[in-house]
């Protein structure tokens, strides 16, 4: 579907294609596809929640079957859905926005994905072999070691699976940052969404190890009888939390950030200006970076930690407020003075301003320790990270999807469309979340299963379960422009705004597989539009038109994957069977035997001759 | 662009509705109806915070609005270039320095709060209650340190006096939360006892949550917790203390079904000032406000739940179809004439709130 | 670059290892790579100090441990650091054959290495009966020092394979990030290593 060339060798050959791609852009067509399907299964589940909850002492599911769904509803947003998205505009855009032909690491691209798909697979397979995991999202232990069944376990190595995937995605983008950049784009230079990919990436490489520990852990204790989580044997259930959020107070900055990257960008392009404060949103973009680390135990003031450690995390949370706040005056005064162009994406992006406050302020509130002994674990907090979650990654996620779209796949995703899915899912979204606060604090805790008649309950949950469903009807609005564009609409143009920055847009919608001819001069801040302004019609080229090199593609990733996946299912079953090992040592050995290949086997890449380029450039696919 | 503004401007409108009527939430349950003087605190310390964010949120609003009216791209414009300016150095410091400000506003009373919350104190003085708290799956049980009495689903406590609880859980994490009162603290498994302190302002039976996912039943974790005014508290721990477990039922049926009980139930539940066992301490189940924390106290329920416990609360421990249901009608004869004491029974329950909404 | 400069190089650099773009993002990302490994071990070394006390009152840190066998293992495996430090010597200067002695050198202790830890653990659990499962405490140990006992494992196999794997064309741009990014690992293997020496074994015996 990308690709016309695809289309002409047949389905089978497009097939294998995807499956042994390095490409960058096709990578990110895989996450965007996967990405988005997780997103459809986990908004099912978010639908039957609500449903769940449409009225008192409702029995539209069972209990178990609740808490598998408020689980997975959680771990597939959050790790199935929103990272995956993520990592595709990652993909889809860096590369292109520092000049480069491609990642650092293409094999490691590949593979990155691969472990993300399986590791989601897997979570979700449980949902056919006897249960879904039921102890939230948080998992914590010991409801989760206790947990009957396999559900757990396989929250367990999916999600090991799949963090292997992030991890490895993480450093092959800071390297590629570090690496990779064209001449002149030194780092005061970088479009603010790169900055956020370069923050995030660091993130992901010092939060991920936590989660992965935590993990192995619990592994232990499920299925190797250890006593980590176990206080019969003298182990500590807290571990666990302290482990948890340790990873799972940078993820939500892990998310959030690339998103921020994207408003910036898209607000600097429909403004016609440049990004207000470009040095102070760079470093407000590291300092929460930074901040995210020392925060995580604000998830956990209830826990009894002692009123020392709750005001120091109080107060330290508070402040990422301030760099927050920069960032939103920041974006308030790019666009004043500018030129505002309503596009879908700038809808997004605007309605992303006050919906985001909320969410922040929110956060503020919560911050303040004491006030979360009446806050914590209740709707509240499910307001809340829905107004950052939603309010911000998933309406930066619609605003840079059809930012970029056009860049993605070389044709616009259709304006009148994209507007009639915003209206909907705007209104929705805050009739869903913004009762749930109040909910909250009248006396529904999170996680209810029923919520029982004459509590003053009733009014809020049914305006909440309403807005649930204008939230979907936005979203499958935006399933069908999807379809109707890629059906209707005409090529883009390179500069497909028209007002195009950085220089992703200095080259053809969709950018031929080695993205530029000869790698661009930089001689600015926003790169395209230096140029833009001195006249010229694109780049400076800084090399000699020449052959280019670029990395071979290879089946090596999935296999590894599925080993890793078939060792997964190996383990969870060996507790009952040990002949279940066979499928641990197949799937190690799978894996293993692959990266053997991948070691001994030299892999050097290979060029494109300087004549299919010139051939290309008379096409008019390459610039 | 008119019919884009109006439609923003009726959302607010709408939120801000929304607020006004929340404001009121259930008497006894809301934590916005404070009636004790963790509750009132924290209601406090939620109003400075909320005054500080809709302040900062009016000042982003007015900005924002003024934005996109003033500056959205007009007809025949479409060529302009605008200035491309790079910052504002006073603007970003003062954008910087008053949220820092009013985030100190908020962080002494924070902290303030937070250190009050946490004092003991008082905790080891003479005459000071202290009451262990045990989280179970999904039950809560209650043993009031030093004074030989246990009790479960049903705490009681004096009013205006600080009655501290020390609090553990017997198998996962469960959370203690009586909104109207006070926070909540989680009770965590193994010896890692965490500490809290309730007082209630006024007389009146209090509803109580579980606030931390334990498992299918999470959501039916309900307690209650009675303040009584600290006569009839005395008067309850006399009651409470003088219990009969052997003391024989009036009626026929309830003599059967003492000796039902005592044969089928005895070895988890308890009756008097014996501590948790596997199950939940029955004394004065008779008056109680609710049958397994969530049901209504009929004979019809109690039936129900003797013979499917796991129908009604999914996980729990209970077994199921341990009698019959004839013989479940006699057990339940007997407990619902356990009425060891008259305490808090004229007090209104959440579900008949004094001023009915 | 072509192929043949990178595979055939007529004279090497100086660093063969950052000699090439693919070089130094190898070069690069073994480092962050690193960073999160360091993580990874923070979290175990946490979770150890942790549980080291949940010993349920029997094989406590002093019973168990004997610090004559750990000093040969530290030893062991410091002097593996020392001489994979001649091998990447070597490999500067171009001689590949010293390197390859050098690494085999390191290999070889660190096989030593390998072999007293499955004898130390061995040991434990026949004559005192301490395991995985007895306790936190056996849980948190075992899994630390396992762990460190896995990355060993893993470094010696991808030595191994690379010295096996470029025995017959020796150096070149292609396999030198290989050579010294496998290096750093096996250092980093060894820095952990001292970790594990002083906070498991010099402070469970000392307190």
């Amino acid at each position: 579907m990308s690709t016309a060339v695809a289309q002409k060798r047949g389905l089978g050959a497009a097939i294998w294609d995807y499956l042994t791609t390095v490409d960058h852009k096709k990578i990110a067509h895989l996450y965007l596809y996967a990405g988005g399907l997780f997103f459809l299964i986990g908004g099912l589940e978010a639908m039957i929640i609500r449903i769940q909850l449409m009225k008192p002492d409702n029995n539209f599911i069972s209990a178990g079957l609740y808490n598998e769904m408020i689980t997975m509803h959680g771990t597939t947003m959050i790790f199935l859905a929103a990272m995956p998205l993520i990592f595709a505009l990652m993909n889809a855009v860096v590369p292109l926005q520092i000049g480069a032909r491609d990642v650092a690491f293409p094999f490691l691209n590949s593979l990155g994905f691969w472990l993300f798909l399986f590791g989601g697979l897997m979570l979700n397979v449980s949902w056919f072999t006897g249960g879904a995991p039921d102890a939230g999202w948080t998992n914590y232990a010991p409801l989760s070691t206790t947990s009957p069944g396999h559900g757990v376990d396989y929250y367990v190595m999916g999600l090991q699976i799949s963090g292997a995937g992030t991890l490895i995605g993480g450093i092959n983008f800071l390297v590629t940052i570090v690496n990779m950049r064209a001449p002149g784009m030194t780092y005061m230079r970088m479009p603010l969404f790169t900055w956020s990919v370069f923050v995030t990436s660091t993130l992901i490489l010092f939060a991920f190890p936590a989660l992965t520990v935590g993990l192995f852990l619990m592994m232990f204790d499920r299925m190797f009888g250890s006593a980590f989580f176990d206080v019969g044997l003298g182990g500590n259930a807290i571990i666990w939390e302290h482990l948890f959020w340790i990873f799972g107070h940078p993820e939500v900055y892990i998310l959030i950030l690339p998103l921020f990257g994207a408003f910036s960008d898209i607000f600097s392009t429909f403004s016609k200006k440049r990004l207000f404060g470009y040095s102070a949103m760079v470093f407000a973009t590291v300092l929460i970076g930074f901040l995210g680390f020392m925060v995580w135990a604000h998830h956990m003031f209830t826990v009894g930690m002692g009123p020392i450690a709750n005001s120091i995390f109080a107060v330290a949370t508070m402040a990422i407020a301030v760099p927050t706040g920069i960032k939103i005056f920041n974006w308030l005064f790019t666009m004043w003075g500018g030129q505002i162009k309503m596009t879908a994406a700038m809808l997004w992006s605007v309605a992303f301003i006050p919906s985001f406050t909320i969410g922040g302020m929110t956060g503020v509130m919560l911050a303040a320790a004491a006030a979360d002994y009446q806050y914590h674990d209740t709707y509240f907090v499910v307001g809340h990270f829905h107004y950052v979650i939603v309010g911000g990654v998933v309406f930066g996620i619609f605003a840079a999807l059809h930012y970029w779209w056009p860049k993605m796949f070389g044709i616009k995703l259709n304006e009148k469309l994209g507007k009639l899915a915003f209206w909907p899912f705007f209104v929705g979204f805050h009739l869903t979340f913004f009762i749930q606060h109040f909910l909250g604090l009248m006396g529904m805790p999170r996680r209810y299963w029923v919520f029982l008649e004459g509590q003053g309950l009733e009014t809020g949950n049914m305006i909440s379960t309403v807005g649930a469903f204008f939230m979907a009807i936005g979203t499958l609005i935006f399933v069908y422009n999807v379809i109707y564009s890629a059906k209707k609409e005409k090529k883009a143009d390179g500069d497909a705004w028209g007002t195009g920055r950085t220089l992703e847009w200095a080259i053809p919608s969709p950018p031929p597989h080695y993205n530029f001819v000869q790698t661009p001069l930089v001689r600015g801040l926003d790169p395209l539009w230096v140029e833009k302004m001195d006249g010229k019609e694109g780049m400076t080229p800084a090399e000699p038109l020449g052959d280019i090199h670029m990395p071979n593609a290879s089946f090596l990733p999935f296999m590894m994957s599925l080993g890793t996946f078939i060792a997964g299912f190996g383990f969870i079953y060996q507790v009952d069977n040990k002949a279940w090992l066979i499928a641990v040592f197949a799937g190690m050995g799978i894996l293993l035997g692959s990266m053997l290949v991948r070691s001994v086997k030299d892999d050097l890449g290979h060029h494109i001759h300087k004549e299919e380029i010139e051939e290309d450039i008379k096409k008019g696919v390459a610039k | 662009m008119r019919g884009w503004m109006g439609k923003f401007r009726s959302l607010l409108l709408f939120s801000a509705l929304t607020l006004f009527l929340a404001g009121c939430g259930q008497e006894n349950l809301s934590a916005l109806k404070p009636e004790g003087y963790g509750a009132e605190l924290l209601l406090d310390l939620m109003l400075i915070s909320i005054a500080i964010m809709v302040f900062v949120f009016v000042i982003v609003m007015a900005i924002y609005f003024f934005v996109l009216v003033r500056y959205r791209e007009k007809k025949g414009q479409e060529d302009f270039v605008p200035k491309q300016t790079e910052g504002n150095h006073t603007l970003e410091v003062i954008w910087t320095v008053i949220p820092i400000i009013l985030l100190l506003v908020l962080a002494v009373p924070t902290v303030q709060a937070t250190f009050d919350l946490a004092d003991q104190s008082s905790q080891d003085e003479e005459g000071v209650l202290t009451v262990e708290v045990t989280g179970n799956q999904y039950w809560w049980h209650f043993n009031y340190e030093g004074q030989e009495i246990a009790t479960s689903q049903e705490l009681y406590i004096p009013v205006g006096e600080r009655v501290y609880l020390d609090m553990k859980a017997s198998d996962v994490i469960h959370s203690f939360w009586v909104p109207a009162i006070a926070g909540k603290m989680d009770t965590n498994p193994g010896e890692n006892i965490n500490t809290m302190y309730l007082e209630a302002y006024e007389e009146g039976v209090y509803w109580g949550h579980c606030a931390e996912l334990c498992g299918p039943s999470h959501s039916l974790m309900d307690f209650r917790v009675v303040a009584v005014s600290p006569d009839k508290f005395e008067q309850w721990k006399e009651d409470m203390q003088n219990v009969d477990p052997e003391a024989e039922p009036e009626t026929a049926s309830a003599k059967e079904g003492q000796e039902l009980f005592n044969n089928n139930c005895m070895s988890c539940h308890a009756i008097g000032g014996a501590s948790a066992g596997v199950g939940p301490n029955l004394t004065n189940f008779g008056n109680r406000n609710k049958i397994a924390g969530i049901l209504e106290p009929s004979k019809e329920n109690l039936v129900d739940w003797i013979v499917h416990p796991d129908e009604i609360k999914p996980g729990n421990k209970m077994p199921a179809n341990i009698v019959n249901k004839e013989e479940a009608s006699k057990i339940a004869d007997y407990l619902m004439g356990l009425k060891h004491t008259d305490v808090g029974t004229e007090l209104d329950s959440v579900n008949k709130p004094k001023n009915d909404q | 670059m072509s192929h043949e400069d990178v595979l055939n190089p007529t004279k090497l650099p100086h660093d063969p290892e950052k000699a090439t773009l693919e070089g130094k993002n190898k070069f690069l990302a073994f480092w962050f790579f690193l960073g999160g490994e360091t993580v990874l071990f923070a979290s175990l070394f946490g979770t150890y100090l942790a549980l080291n006390g949940s010993t349920q009152g029997e094989n406590t840190p002093e019973h168990l441990f004997g610090l004559e066998l750990v000093f040969i293992m530290t030893m062991l495996l410091l002097t593996s650091s020392l001489t994979s430090v001649y091998a990447m010597y070597h490999m500067k200067n171009h001689d590949f054959g010293k390197m390859q002695k050098w690494l085999g050198i390191t290999v070889a202790l660190g096989f030593a290495f390998l072999g007293f830890e499955i004898y130390e653990f061995y040991h434990y659990i026949h004559e005192y009966g301490f395991t995985f499962r007895s306790s936190a405490f056996g849980s948190a140990f075992y899994t630390l020092v396992g762990f460190h006992g896995g990355h060993v494992l893993f470094g010696l196999s991808w030595i191994v394979t690379l010295m096996i794997r470029n025995q017959k064309r020796g150096l070149n741009l292609y396999n030198a990030p290989k050579f010294y990014i496998a290096s750093l690992y096996w250092h980093f293997i060894d820095v952990v290593w001292v970790f594990i020496f002083t906070v498991v074994y010099l402070m469970g015996k000392v307190g």
